[in-house]
């Protein structure tokens, strides 16, 4: 199979578990980012892939070829640090052709595949320009040029993007994505923001405590989270209990929603309502009935905080359709099946 | 933080101590040095206030120059040995446990207290026949006899390096522990092995480093008079063992001052040498 494969990996720091029996398949030429909070294993995981830490179990294949014990330098990958670890001693073009002299490539060759990569990230004529000179984001284009210098199989970032502004972030993770595409290369992203993953993968992995809780496209995950967990962690959530009337019939806090089904097997579970599919009512016309806490009008956005025996629910509104309500004032809420999702307690 | 210039004779005031220090133990007993470099000397130690350039005229022998030449030989020697030694030490150093750098630095810590006297004697028994390390290698069947390996060259060179050591190391730890670790990672992802990465990366990431490393030690080794008599055979003697032996055992002050601004001369310029090279490197 092409591309690359985590079999049962497992890293163990003492009696630690960092990685859990961690199964991912990544076909070649996809974007995947690897999110979750600090200290959930992503970035040992990646560590791993690249040889810089050895599993404790497990089998990570590339292009069907067990590559878990090959030392890091046979593995011919391109990997772009947090701290970018641009080397300081040398020039942009030295940095940049580091992985070709070090392959004894012919200096001609060098020169002619440093230009093009400059070009590529937009520096043509920074080749002769220390480092130190640069500024973040310059910095930031020629550590991921020096990774694809060797047109590697697999294109590593270990949170590439988190010392820029966060301007400049979203033009980078822009470009990044782009140049992915066009260059056909499997990328593996480590990053905690999600909104950089929603932005570039194909793939999103979420990671929490060593394990994978969901990996899929990023619009199924927003739409379609596995638990709550990945519900909260991407985008914004309301989360409410459901439970099983007598009848059977899901009901939140008390009101029975029509159309909504629970887990199988199960009389309760967790609803997750994205607050751009709370839709406010008047008091009574809508499944449940609240009162509001707070209106929070960021002008493109309006968010309205709305209590309901104790639960917070939080409604984004567009200024088009933006809700005629005030602090105080009694409020309906309509659930409607089709926009909300029941998790598994 | 800005930084003002001093402006008025107060503010001029904290510098006056360490100045007046400086002007009564450095610059005073060096410029007297000077001065006495250029005096005549009489027969039965003691010297008349002249000019003349006799001891400089004298110390222009074959002999004396090649005496030179070997004591900054033997330093250049040192000062190469100890960072080629204590680079790859010191970058392991920094990659163990905090407890295992403790250790190790307090072991080293310790030689520095050692006397040079203990060092050479302790050496000389270590280098002898009768209770030296040759026993050891007789005892497991590698060597035939026992043999004293000193007094000689090599045995002037390790007692140096071993003393000269610890600094060396406590000079380069901290520019190594500043070093960014991951720059030798992002050296073996882009296909350097760790040899590779340590010769590509951490050395020429550290030159400046191990330029003032080489520096100092090579004039610290240059200083060393006890080591080479203790030793090695009078071939083996440094400019600094001469010094010794003209001032105290000849009473010759004007020569052996002549001998020492002449050395602090040919040290200064063997520095200032390397650091225009090291500038032009840089510059290249």
């Amino acid at each position: 199979m092409s591309g690359l494969a985590l079999q049962n990996v497992v890293k163990e720091f003492g009696a630690f578990r960092a990685v859990n029996n961690v199964d991912l398949t990544v076909p070649h030429g996809t974007f995947v980012c690897m999110l979750g909070p600090s200290g959930c294993g992503k970035t040992t995981l990646l560590r791993m892939i690249a040889g810089l830490d050895l599993p404790t179990g497990g089998a990570i294949r590339l292009d069907g070829e067990d590559i878990t014990r090959v030392p890091t330098h046979k593995r011919n990958l391109g990997m772009v640090f947090q701290s970018l670890a641009l080397f300081p001693h040398l020039t942009v073009g030295e940095n940049i052709a580091y992985p070709l002299r070090i392959r004894g490539v012919a200096k001609e060759e060098q020169k002619k595949r440093v230009d093009e990569l400059l070009a590529m990230i937009h520096l043509s004529g920074y080749a002769d320009r220390p480092v130190a000179k640069l500024s973040g984001g310059q910095r930031q284009r020629v550590a991921i040029a020096r990774a694809l210098s060797i047109s590697p199989k697999l294109f590593l970032l270990d949170e590439p993007l988190s010392a820029l502004d966060a301007k400049l972030r979203e033009a980078m993770q822009v470009e990044l994505r782009q140049l992915q595409q066009k260059l056909g290369i499997t990328t593996i992203v480590v990053t905690h923001d999600q909104r950089e993953a929603m932005t570039m993968a194909d793939t999103v992995v979420v990671m929490s405590g060593g394990e994978i809780r969901q990996a899929a496209s990023p619009i199924e995950i927003y739409r379609r989270p596995a638990d709550s967990f990945v519900a909260d962690f991407i985008g914004q959530t309301n989360l409410l209990e459901v439970q099983a009337d007598s009848a059977g019939r899901a009901e939140v806090l008390g009101h029975v929603v029509p159309g909504l089904s629970l887990p199988a097997g199960s009389n309760k579970g967790t609803l997750s309502v994205r607050p751009e599919d709370v839709h406010l009512t008047a008091p009574g016309a809508g499944s449940l009935t609240g009162k509001v806490t707070f209106v929070r009008d960021l002008g493109g956005t309006i968010e309205t905080f709305v209590d309901i025996a104790g639960h917070q629910i939080v409604a984004v509104s567009t200024p088009r359709a933006r809700p005629d309500v005030s602090v105080g004032q009694e409020v309906g809420i309509a659930l409607t099946p089709d926009v909300c999702v029941v998790l598994k307690k | 933080m800005r930084r003002e210039p001093p402006q008025t004779l107060g503010d001029y005031l904290p510098l006056l101590f360490p100045a007046a220090m400086l002007t009564i133990f450095f610059v005073v007993p060096f410029g007297t040095m000077i001065a006495v470099s250029f005096f005549q000397r009489q027969q039965g130690g003691f010297y008349t206030p002249a000019f003349v350039f006799d001891n400089y005229a004298r110390f222009l022998s074959v002999f004396f120059g090649g005496v030179l030449g070997f004591s900054l030989m033997l330093a250049v020697i040192v000062a190469i040995c100890c960072v080629m030694l204590a680079l790859p030490f010191t970058y392991m150093l920094t990659r163990m446990a905090r407890k295992v750098q403790v250790v190790w630095l307090v072991a080293l810590l310790s030689i520095l207290s050692l006397s040079e006297v203990i060092i050479g004697f302790a050496w000389s028994t270590l280098f002898s026949r009768t209770a030296g390390i040759t026993n050891i290698l007789v005892a497991l069947g590698i060597m035939e006899q026992a043999k004293a390996l000193t007094p000689s060259f090599g045995a002037v060179l390790t007692g140096m390096v071993y003393q000269a050591f610890p600094y060396t190391v406590l000079v380069l730890f901290p520019a190594l522990v500043r070093l960014d670790p991951t720059l030798t990672e992002a050296a073996r992802t882009l296909g350097a092995s760790p040899l590779k990465a340590f010769f590509t990366v951490v050395v020429p990431a550290l030159r400046n480093t191990i330029t003032a490393t080489l520096i100092m030690v090579f004039i610290f080794a240059l200083g060393s008079y006890l080591l080479p008599q203790l030793l090695g055979r009078p071939q083996h003697w440094t400019l600094s063992v001469l010094i010794t032996d003209q001032a105290i055992y000849q009473s010759n002050m004007p020569f052996a001052a002549a001998m020492a601004v002449f050395l602090v001369l040919v040290t200064l310029g063997l520095v200032a040498l390397t650091v225009i090279a090291g500038r032009k490197g840089e510059a290249a």
